[in-house]
């Protein structure tokens, strides 16, 4: 018997190890250090919420105080998973509540919320400290108003982009008097107002105050009377960015801005009026994070801000910028780490701005620390993406759009697969990818044989056949989570790469030509997957067996079929032919 | 008594080929429900759906697939259309759709933008839908699309046939005796009108939410099945 550690001593040693994957290493090690570590561990993330079930978790993890979950696919954030799909956080906080007195927080992602829930998070918890819920849905202000009332010691309350049923402002007035934990407020997705008086009130009392992101009823005037209060910000989001043009409010901005010394991230900026910009001349050196992404500003107002922040790391913005916008950009800000542009217009197929592929080739040649880029544009050329590739062998993410789908080439008018097999070629360290435009197999070949290190792939109007799909499913050894749309991918490379499966978080194909045989095949076969069918216009089984299925979505598990689905998803197993007779008698329960 | 490594094997995601690699477990029969499945059983899976040799495999997938037809249950959608493309998330469409309204004139809110999801409620189905009344330009469409959408619960006569009937002035009065099904919306002024009085624009400008209704509870839509209507929203 080999000497070993006392326990107390491997605790102590395990405490420095934060990170999941280390945590996850030791558990392994032996029978001793897996007892040791489960008992230890605070922090459990969960990437699918439908990959294991709460009963597992808080049997292997009795003590945990932080606990961060993912419901829907991405694809969701598109309208492409229909409502009702699932990503109900109920089950967890259920039995959260029974088995968690002690949890401080809680982060979602993509899941389905009610006012009963946050009212069970608030009455359930005496710790808690931390609410994220980010792109979440199913709740009003009314539940918001619970978590404000009973958590004595809130630190931190983040609404993300969620849809939240908007019945009044009245809810932030429940924050206690003596409440003065806040550290950070995200309220932006907000579309009423809430009660001045007692916003500023609260910002007031709150001496840690870092993060406030009002919401956009929150008037421009009113801003500096908050600032004020908070000298200490570190990240600002503030509501309207409008106001009729006075000197009064211009230089009551300007003296708010001037004292908000730590202040390193802006955001918000709805409804800009370009007059008012340059109150905040005063803290653009200091600005690290910008998000412009809701300004409507155009240059000259929009370049000429920018270019003040020559310290900017984080830019999101629209394609009001243009390229000369980016030209500037690549010009004063060295340090940029990360680029988005969002398209002002997307529905639009001409455009109106001149927003092309040499701002991007701009920024990749002038930025040297650029190593995540969003790029919504209308054209795109295979030398530009070369360029950008040899540029940035240092990038990470790279999610490029051209609007119009299957867009070739816009000089040659050929497919732009020698141009993302120059990005996965030079990238080496490339974790997430999206591609657009005209792309065939070749492309997913590039993929296949150089993206080892790619994690996240989203493929859309791309490719001839299967083998495109089988280069990636066989290629990609560091794949998680791919997701796919309008791709003529059916049943052979799925099939055939049916292990690789369980490798990855998740597998989304929509528009595909997968068939339902495929489908019943692969979940009879592989019993630690749930393939789920999503058909809205009907049961799979009311037409022949090589009909496609409308969307498939593929997740390993080891809590076996889910049992909250809505009438229009169909789990595949052994069990598939009597699930059937049941949900054609109405499924009602 | 499972020894521990069996309940390690339940809560543990692995990260290889079933049968490859883990402590030692291949002699084991498996207690969980989801066996394990061993490698040569994957091998199976392969060469059951492709009797040929590797490079045959290959070659087949090669073979184009057909691409199936627009999903959108409306008629075939204009290029701007296209559901879920280009992927902009809703939050943002939404906020950039008002602001460019707020720009152009003050109060027409929803005029112009390019999507509006209302959520509809079928008496009878156990969950709510959305639809985008952007997608349809009439009556005819959306009553389509409704159908087909709801299809698969029997919730009467409210089938393509029932809600077109709707449409027909003189049915209606035998619709709303009737336990045929009744369309309904809540307006802008938070009012339960029925459908298919106002022109096609407005009712897309002014409906907030659907609702489709037994015709019996539907008659002069009294104040208290507009209370119970609001009360389920």
């Amino acid at each position: 018997m080999a000497q070993s550690f006392p326990e107390d001593v491997l605790e102590h040693v395990f405490s420095f190890l934060n990170h999941d994957r280390d945590r996850n290493a030791v558990s392994l090690v032996c029978k001793s250090w897996y007892d040791i570590e489960r008992l230890s561990r605070r922090r459990i993330f969960i990437g699918n919420c439908y990959a294991v079930s709460p009963e597992i978790v808080i049997r292997r993890f009795p003590d945990v105080r932080a606990v961060e979950l993912k419901g829907k696919p991405h694809f969701a954030d598109f309208n492409l998973v229909p409502e009702g799909w699932g990503g109900y956080v109920y089950p967890w906080v259920v039995s959260m509540a029974g088995a968690y007195p002690w949890l401080e927080e809680i982060k979602l992602k993509r899941m389905v919320v009610t006012d009963e829930n946050l009212e069970l998070i608030s009455k359930s918890f005496k710790n808690f400290t931390v609410l994220v819920l980010l792109s979440c849905e199913g709740f009003t202000t009314d539940g918001l108003a619970y978590i404000a009332a009973n958590c004595r010691n809130l630190r931190e309350l983040d609404l993300g982009e969620s849809e939240v049923e908007d019945l009044s402002g009245h809810w932030l007035s429940h924050f206690p008097d003596n409440c003065t934990s806040l550290v950070s407020l995200n309220i932006s997705c907000l579309g009423s107002e809430v009660s001045f008086s007692a916003l500023e009130r609260l910002v007031a009392r709150c001496p840690n105050l870092k993060t406030l992101r009002l919401n956009r009823a929150v008037p421009l005037e009113k801003l500096p009377n908050l600032l004020c209060r908070a000298p200490q910000l570190v990240e600002l989001g503030t509501g309207a960015y409008s106001a009729e043009i006075q000197s009064d409010i211009f230089s009551n901005l300007s003296e708010a801005f001037l004292g908000c010394k730590q202040l390193k991230g802006l955001s918000g900026f709805w409804d800009v009026v370009p007059a008012y910009l340059p109150a905040m001349y005063s803290v653009c050196s200091q600005i690290t994070s910008l998000n412009l992404s809701y300004a409507t500003a155009q240059n000259p107002d929009l370049v000429q801000f920018v270019s003040q922040c020559g310290n900017l790391q984080r830019l999101w913005v629209l394609d009001y910028i243009e390229d000369v916008g980016l030209e500037a950009l690549a010009a004063a800000c060295k340090d940029l780490q990360e680029l988005r542009v969002f398209p002002s217009d997307p529905y639009d197929a001409e455009g109106n701005v001149t927003l092309t592929e040499q701002g991007l080739v701009a920024v990749s040649e002038g930025c040297p620390k650029l190593q995540s880029v969003l790029y919504f544009c209308r054209q795109m050329s295979n030398a530009a993406l070369v360029a950008i590739a040899r540029n940035r062998p240092n990038m990470i993410r790279f999610r490029l759009c051209i609007i119009e789908p299957r867009a070739p080439d816009y000089l040659t008018l050929e497919p732009l697969d020698a141009g993302f097999g120059a990005i996965v070629e030079n990238c080496k360290e490339l974790l997430r990818l999206s591609m657009s435009g005209l792309l065939t197999d070749r492309v997913f070949e590039y993929i296949g044989t150089h993206a080892k290190k790619l994690e996240m792939l989203s493929i859309a109007f791309a490719g001839d056949s299967d083998l495109g799909l089988h280069h990636v499913l066989s290629g990609c050894e560091s794949l998680r989570k791919l997701e796919i749309r309008d791709c003529p991918f059916g049943d052979k490379a799925l099939l055939a790469n049916a292990t690789k499966l369980e490798t990855m978080r998740s597998l989304w194909m929509s528009s595909c030509s997968v068939s339902f045989g495929a489908c019943k095949l692969l979940g009879q076969k592989m019993p630690r997957l749930n393939v789920e069918v999503i058909n809205e216009r009907g049961p799979p089984d009311s037409g022949p067996e090589d009909c496609p299925v409308e969307k498939l979505y593929v997740y390993r598990t080891i809590a076996g079929p889910r049992v909250d689905m809505p009438g229009f998803v169909w789990t595949m197993d052994e069990r598939v032919s009597s699930r059937f007779s049941r949900a054609t008698e109405g499924h009602g329960d | 008594m499972r020894s521990i490594m069996g309940d390690y094997e339940e809560t543990e995601l692995r990260l290889g080929l079933p049968g490859a690699g883990g402590g030692g477990n291949e002699g084991e029969t498996s207690r969980n429900s989801s066996g394990k499945r061993g490698f040569l059983e994957t091998v199976d899976l392969n060469l059951n759906l492709n009797n040929s040799s590797d490079g045959n495999q290959v070659e087949d997938m090669k073979q184009k697939n057909p691409i199936p037809a627009s999903t959108d249950s409306a008629k075939p959608p204009n290029k701007a259309q296209v559901v879920g493309w280009p992927p902009v998330r809703s939050f943002r469409k939404n906020v950039l759709s008002v602001q460019k309204n707020t720009t152009a004139t003050d109060d027409n809110k929803s005029g112009g933008s390019s999507m509006a999801f209302v959520k509809v409620c079928v008496d009878g189905a156990p969950y709510l839908r959305k639809v985008d009344l952007k997608m349809y330009q009439s009556y005819q469409q959306l009553y389509d699309a409704l159908s087909k959408m709801f299809s698969s619960f029997t919730i009467g006569n409210c089938g393509s046939q029932g809600l077109k009937d709707f449409m027909n002035e003189s049915k209606l009065i035998d619709l709303l005796n009737g336990s045929d099904c009744v369309p309904t919306y809540e307006d802008k002024d938070g009012d339960w009108m029925l459908v298919g009085d106002v022109p096609w624009e407005m009712f897309v400008d002014s409906c907030k939410r659907i609702r489709i209704m037994k015709g019996s509870e539907a008659i002069g839509l009294a104040p208290r099945t507009v209370e119970r209507c609001k009360n389920r929203g």
